[in-house]
Parts: C-alpha cells; structure tokens; sequence
C-alpha cells in the first residue's frame, strides 16, 4: 500500500490503542469511532466520547487467505477474521499463533500487536493489531 | 413520474480481449445498441456511463466525454456523466438514465457499461477491486475481496448447513448455462468436481468459485415508453427500479450473511412495480462468488433465508427449474467486467423478455429481475422489467 505516511500516522489511536467511541445518547460503542452514532443521528451531535477498548472478543466468522495481496504474500495461508469485541464493534484482524485448523467460530480472542505491512524493503512499516487466542 | 422501455441493446463478447482497447469496447457496444434502437445521434438527449475504476484499470478518468467522443458525437455536445458504485456502477448508470426519463427531462438515453480489467494483470486486478471493500479497516489488516465473501460463506455454512458441494453447483449451473450464451466469457460446462478441486483462494472458496477478470462492454437505449414504439416493436418496460447502500465493511452490518442493501433495494423495486418475489419468472443476480448467488436468491425473497443452498440442490434455479437464475451464464460464466456487469444484466432481460434468447430462452417469460451489487453489499441496484 503505497500511500503518504500521514494517511497511516492519522489512525495510530485506532490501531495502537484501540480508541473508540461511545454515543452519549444511547451508549452504543464503535470502533472505529464515527462522527455520529447511525442510530441516533443529529441526538449524538457533540456527545460522542473517547472510550478504549479492552481488545478482546470472540470469532464471527473467518476464512483462510491463500492468495494474498502482494504485501502479505509471503504470510500466505493466513487467517482472516471478523471478531466481535466485548463492548459491541465488530471488526476485521488477521488471527495469529493458531494452527490453521484450530480457528474456529466461537473461538475467544485478544488482540496483540504486531507489524501489519511494509512499503516494500526501505519504506515505512505499519504496525496495528492483530488477533491471538485467548489465554485461560 | 413517466413510464421507460428499453429500446435498443448492445454488447461485445466479454474476456481476455488483448486486441482491443476501452475505447473500441465501448464504442462497439454503444453501437450495437444505436443501431438496434434504430435512433440516431441527434435523438440522444444524455449518456450515463458506468465504469468503476478506468483510472486505474487504464489510467483513464472522464471517460464521461471519453464514450461521447469514441461514439462519435463530439460535434453533437450530448451532456455525458460517468457513474461509479463498485462492480454496481453499470447497474447505477442505467437507474441515472430510468430516472432522468422518468422524470421528464430525457426522452432518449444511451447507457454504457465497461471495465478493460486484463491490461493491469491478475495480481493488479484483484488489489483494484479490493478497493470496493473499506481500505482502511479490512484491506489493510490483509482481507481481500474473496476473503470477505468467503467469510459470508463460512458464517453461511455455519448456521445454516449450507455445503462446499452447494456453492460449486452454482458455478456448475452458470457455467452450463453460459454455454448457450455467444458473448460468455467460458462457453464450456464445468463438472462438480474440477470446482471442488481448484486451487484455494481464500477458503472456503476456491478459484472456480469466483468469476473471471474480464474485458467487455455493455450498451441500452432507453426511451420514454410512451414514444418507444415508433422505434421497436418489443419495447421492454422497466416497471421497478430500488437502490440501497450499507457499510463499506462486512464487520459493521447487522448480519454477516444478509445484505441489506438487496433486501431494501428489493422492497423499493417489488412496490413499485406492484410484484412480490413469486411473481418473477427469471432473475439475473450478481454471482461475483457462488455464495453471493445462494446470499442474492435469499435476500430477494426467492427462498427463505438460509434456504439458498438447498434451492440449489433441488434445481429450482437451472434453466428449466421454476425461477431461472443467471440464465447469461451469471458474472461466474459470462465474465465481470465491473463496470459493464450490470447494463449487460438489463441486455439479457430485454433478450428474454424479446424472446430472443435462443437455446438459454426462458418459456414464458413475462417478467425478469436483475439484481447488481457494489462491493460486497455497500451499494444494490435492482431492476424489474416486463415486455410492453
């Protein structure tokens, strides 16, 4: 993904931290955080708040990725998933330090950081977060 | 609002056309189409053009004027706007062009659809489309555009049973219809197995689980219905046309295997038209991937939800079964040129509903549905026409 660099550093909150937001009108929570909240429209003008999330949730569905884009290439096969987080967001993350045959829908999960891509050998690297099984 | 028919159509066969350029493609199609229509150039009030991504497919933006131009009517100054929705752009241009009929402001619309995918390469071609998705929040963390309508085809299987076996036999049934279908892209029948057997692209889909890239274009002439026969004898109505969008990603609507997007399209288009889901004889859907043809039958109401798998398996949708899906072949065997997908969904309905179909003629077609997706479920379009 070629791109200028402030287009990633923008979104470092997200993607280190797990910064979301909450609508002060019916607490729903999102992530990524959105300007207004879908349900309550012009009633959450103004009342979005910052709130971080804990990073852990549980597997909605997955797949594996044998045909990677270039800049994932040399990962492939690897694990896709969309991860239903415990405040409500779902979200897409790459599952990682599981054997193949053992992500499963259900599977509970937390998130770790990790390098995500890199603009090609000299370029900047993304770091953000990716998804590993849950400890006992 | 004013009644519209489509009065003319045109298409180029679609595939790895290496001889010819988007503006040949174009042009070609939009020909055809004029020619049939029987109009001329001073007859055409607007152009709508859907194209996804010339830009990057062929580093050519505008192609609004572009398509006027390589049409030849540069001396005529026709108004000319490109329309862009993801792989449902051709089916947008062609509701710009119902609507401004409808509206009273056009009598005679031209539409064309193109995508010239092959120059870029496959590797090139996959990332463009991944652009359909949210760049920010799937494409970037590694998904990729099979890997997001496999992950609807696992949830699929998971709470509905649905089976590896039922998604290839959609392949297997458009392949076997695009057989009848000159302009396809593959006009060869494909067996269960060789599906079952192809290499993995992002399980549980596999390579023949997902249509081509492909180069083609797409071409209708649409007119105010009430002029439409001083032009043709068969004139074919659009009698309901919807739209409806969702989120970009998967992740953020309300259920993995459900678009919403086709499900509020489809409400708008079936009231407007005045039909529910039993009164349509045949449907061209938008099988970018198998399980979006087992998704669309289900979110149009053709079967129940979680059903789509099953229908497959009794054959209601082959040819000769009671609803007819993807009689063209589908995006599966007739190709996916993006852009033109959707105009050419309208060309196979007016071919039906003519009764010009051929060997791939549905009996009895009085009423056709064509169902075109953006993304994986941001953007439908839907349209419904009957002949006049």
């Amino acid at each position: 993904m070629k791109e200028g660099v402030a287009r990633f550093w923008r979104e470092i909150p997200q993607r280190y931290n797990f910064i979301g937001n909450k609508c002060g009108t019916c607490d729903t929570v999102f992530f990524p955080p959105r300007e207004s909240c879908p349900y309550c429209r012009r009633k959450s003008i103004g009342k979005m708040k910052e709130t971080k999330l804990a990073g852990k949730g549980e597997v909605v569905t997955y797949t594996i990725i044998h045909v990677g884009p270039e800049d994932f290439e040399e990962q492939t096969p690897y694990p896709i998933a969309i991860i239903k987080l415990e405040e409500g967001p779902q979200i897409t993350a790459q599952i990682v330090d599981c054997p193949l045959d053992e992500v499963k829908i259900g599977m509970k999960v937390e998130s770790t950081f990790r390098k995500i891509q890199q603009d090609g050998h000299t370029g900047a690297i993304y770091y953000g977060y990716k998804f590993k099984k849950q400890r006992q | 609002m004013r009644d519209v028919a489509v009065i003319g159509v045109g298409l180029t066969k679609f595939g790895e056309l290496w001889d010819q350029s988007f503006r040949q493609l174009i042009a070609e199609a939009g020909s055809k189409a004029i020619l049939d229509a029987k109009i001329e150039g001073k007859d055409i009030d607007a152009l709508y053009v859907g194209s996804m991504s010339s830009g990057r497919f062929v580093d050519q933006e505008h192609v609004g004027a572009l398509v006027a131009e390589v049409s030849g009517f540069s001396q005529l100054h026709i108004p000319a706007t490109r329309v862009e929705g993801a792989c449902a752009s051709g089916g947008l241009a062609v509701r710009e062009g119902y609507l401004s009929i409808a509206s009273g402001i056009n009598d005679i619309v031209v539409v064309g659809g193109i995508e010239k995918m092959n120059d870029v390469g496959g590797t090139a071609a996959t990332e463009i489309l991944a652009t359909a998705s949210d760049q920010e929040w799937e494409a970037f963390f590694g998904a990729t555009f099979p890997g997001i309508y496999a992950m609807i085809a696992t949830r699929h299987m998971h709470e509905y049973g649905t089976t590896k076996e039922q998604l290839a036999q959609v392949a297997v049934k458009n392949h076997a219809n695009g057989v009848f279908n000159p302009y396809a892209q593959y006009q060869s029948p494909i067996s269960l197995e060789s599906v079952l057997r192809a290499t993995t692209v992002a399980w549980p889909l596999g390579l023949m689980d997902c249509s081509p890239v492909s180069d083609g274009a797409a071409s209708l002439v649409l007119c105010a219905a009430e002029k439409a026969k001083k032009y043709t004898e068969k004139p074919i109505k659009i009698i309901g046309s919807g739209q409806a969008s969702d989120t970009l990603a998967l992740h953020g609507r309300r259920d993995i295997c459900t678009l919403d997007a086709t499900v509020y399209a489809a409400k708008k288009a079936y009231k407007q038209a005045n039909l529910t889901p039993k009164d349509i004889d045949f449907a061209e859907v938008h099988d970018c991937f198998t399980i979006a043809e087992i998704c669309a039958i289900e979110d149009l109401g053709f079967v129940e939800k979680g059903k789509g798998g099953k229908a497959i398996d009794n054959k209601i949708t082959t040819l000769d079964g009671s609803l007819p899906v993807n009689t063209s072949g589908g995006l599966k065997a007739k190709g996916h040129p993006v852009g033109a997908t959707g105009v050419a969904q309208i060309v196979e309905l007016t071919t039906q509903l003519r009764g010009e179909a051929g060997k791939r003629q549905v009996k009895d077609a009085k009423i056709g549905l064509a169902h075109n997706v953006g993304g994986s479920g941001a953007t439908c379009v839907i349209h419904i026409m009957e002949a006049m």
